[in-house]
């Protein structure tokens, strides 16, 4: 417990340490959101049908994008080794990383997606589905692209093959998500059915994942 | 199992089996090409177009079969760390990417005169798309490393993880929207389709599926081959320096 702490904590601070960039995947996220008004007109019954969809997709790229700095230094420093070696399971060296990684891009970009959906002009009621849909699907990422990591880790264009990987693998995410949404905003019943399949995906993956990220570290490492 | 762990006795097999399979492909195909094209009547609401589903049909079998070999195969390899395994699912891909990409082709060509579009965003068709995406990741994931050998083990992990996933997003895709007639061949109550056309699939399947087993283990033999090629140059490198400073 305290040897996970101690993993958690430092790369919280590593990540603080350089904290422009948090700034600038929040960044990144807002900046492309706002390309779409550009793109599709700025008809305010246009954006309404596409701000939920266009927030969640921007996520998945925004989170996805920053995830090589997720094992890479440690794997280049040879910090990976020591944690293999040291005493915490390799598999809660893997928990441990995407809840870092969880809580220094997925919580920020949960802080400013209000900002985005609003100026997409997104219907208030569907406000608060967004917020539980982003706040399911963003650890679901994390997770997923902790394995996409490890995997890809002293590979050739890691970042792009990461993310061209992980994204199949985040379809059921985002149609859910976006289902419950868009029940929200045209006020059908169910939105809690589709938040709580998106729930039962999140916690699949958390049970999951980290044995397939353990083992794709030990094979990185060799 | 494990006796085909020996890629010599492997190979020496493949070479007993290569001419046998490729034979069999071969009549399979022209025997099913003949009765889809010729000897198989036309459907009286589709007309000839009908005849793009003995291709479509066993592609879209095959490409879901490939992937089922690849995901069994990478097991293998990472429970048992069986040699060939993960020479198998390595070699086995391209050829899913292609059934997928011949099922999402010839539907196309199918779906333009028959839903008078080129495209639709049903549930099918976008799974066969999500798969074939799955497809390439796996390929570009086994090609990503210097080192091939933590390419393919990169790889199996990743084949599990989409064999795990297949299903979800088949289920998702599957409820986000349907459009495409529901599956007509495997369901209760026996096939609802004429057996002078359920003859020329099931040979076109049969087809198929020779020609799978038929190119996986070519295709295996030659990644065995030029690995041995590799070693033999590596070796005669090495005697050479060996020699010249000696």
């Amino acid at each position: 417990m305290t040897a996970a702490l101690a993993l958690l904590s430092r790369d919280l601070r590593l990540g603080l340490r350089q904290s422009i960039d948090v700034a600038i995947v929040v960044l990144f996220f807002l900046a492309a959101g706002i390309l779409f008004p550009f793109a599709v007109g700025p008809a305010p019954g246009t954006l309404s049908q596409i701000a939920g969809g266009v927030v969640l997709v921007m996520a998945a790229l925004a989170a996805l994008l920053s995830l090589d700095r997720l094992y890479q230094p440690d794997y280049e420093d040879g910090s990976l080794d020591g944690l293999i070696l040291a005493p915490l399971s390799l598999e809660v060296v893997a928990l441990i990383k995407a809840l870092a990684h969880w809580l220094s891009t997925g919580l920020p970009l949960i802080v400013v997606a209000p900002l985005l959906a609003l100026m997409l002009n997104l219907p208030t009621e569907a406000y608060l589905p967004m917020l539980v849909a982003l706040g399911l699907a963003t650890p679901i990422l994390s997770l997923l692209g902790g394995l996409g990591a490890a995997l890809t880790l002293g590979s050739r264009r890691g970042g792009v093959l990461l993310t061209f990987i992980i994204l199949p693998l985040y379809v059921p995410v985002l149609i859910f998500a976006v289902a419950a949404i868009d029940a929200a905003r045209l006020g059908f019943d169910g939105q809690e059915n589709f938040l709580l399949i998106l729930a039962g995906l999140a916690l699949a993956s958390l049970a999951l994942t980290p044995w397939a990220t353990a083992s794709a570290l030990r094979q990185a490492v060799g | 199992m494990h006796r085909f762990a020996n890629p010599g006795r492997f190979l020496r097999l493949a070479d007993r089996l290569q001419p046998w399979l490729v034979t069999a492909t071969m009549i399979a195909f022209a025997a099913g090409l003949y009765y889809a094209l010729f000897h198989s009547p036309a459907d009286y609401q589709q007309g000839e177009t009908v005849r793009i589903m003995y291709i479509h049909v066993p592609a879209a079998w095959m490409a879901l079969f490939a992937y089922c070999t690849i995901a069994l195969a990478s097991a293998c390899a990472l429970i048992w760390r069986h040699p060939l395994a993960d020479v198998a699912a390595e070699a086995a891909s391209p050829l899913g990417a292609g059934f997928t990409l011949i099922a999402l082709v010839s539907g196309s060509l199918w779906g333009k005169p028959m839903w008078g579009t080129f495209w639709v965003w049903d549930a099918r068709l976008t799974s066969f798309l999500l798969l074939f995406f799955l497809y390439l990741g796996h390929i570009a994931l086994g090609q990503a490393f210097d080192d091939r050998q933590r390419g393919r083990r990169a790889a199996a992990i990743l084949a599990l993880v989409g064999a795990i996933n297949v299903p979800i997003i088949k289920f998702s895709v599957d409820w986000w929207n349907t459009l495409h007639q529901p599956a007509s061949i495997m369901r209760m109550g026996g096939p609802a389709i004429d057996p002078s056309m359920l003859v020329p699939l099931l040979l076109m399947a049969v087809a198929f599926q020779l020609f799978f087993f038929a190119a996986l283990i070519a295709r295996m033999k030659a990644e065995l081959l030029s690995a041995r090629l590799r070693t033999a140059m590596f070796n005669r490198l090495r005697a050479g320096t060996a020699g010249s400073a000696g």
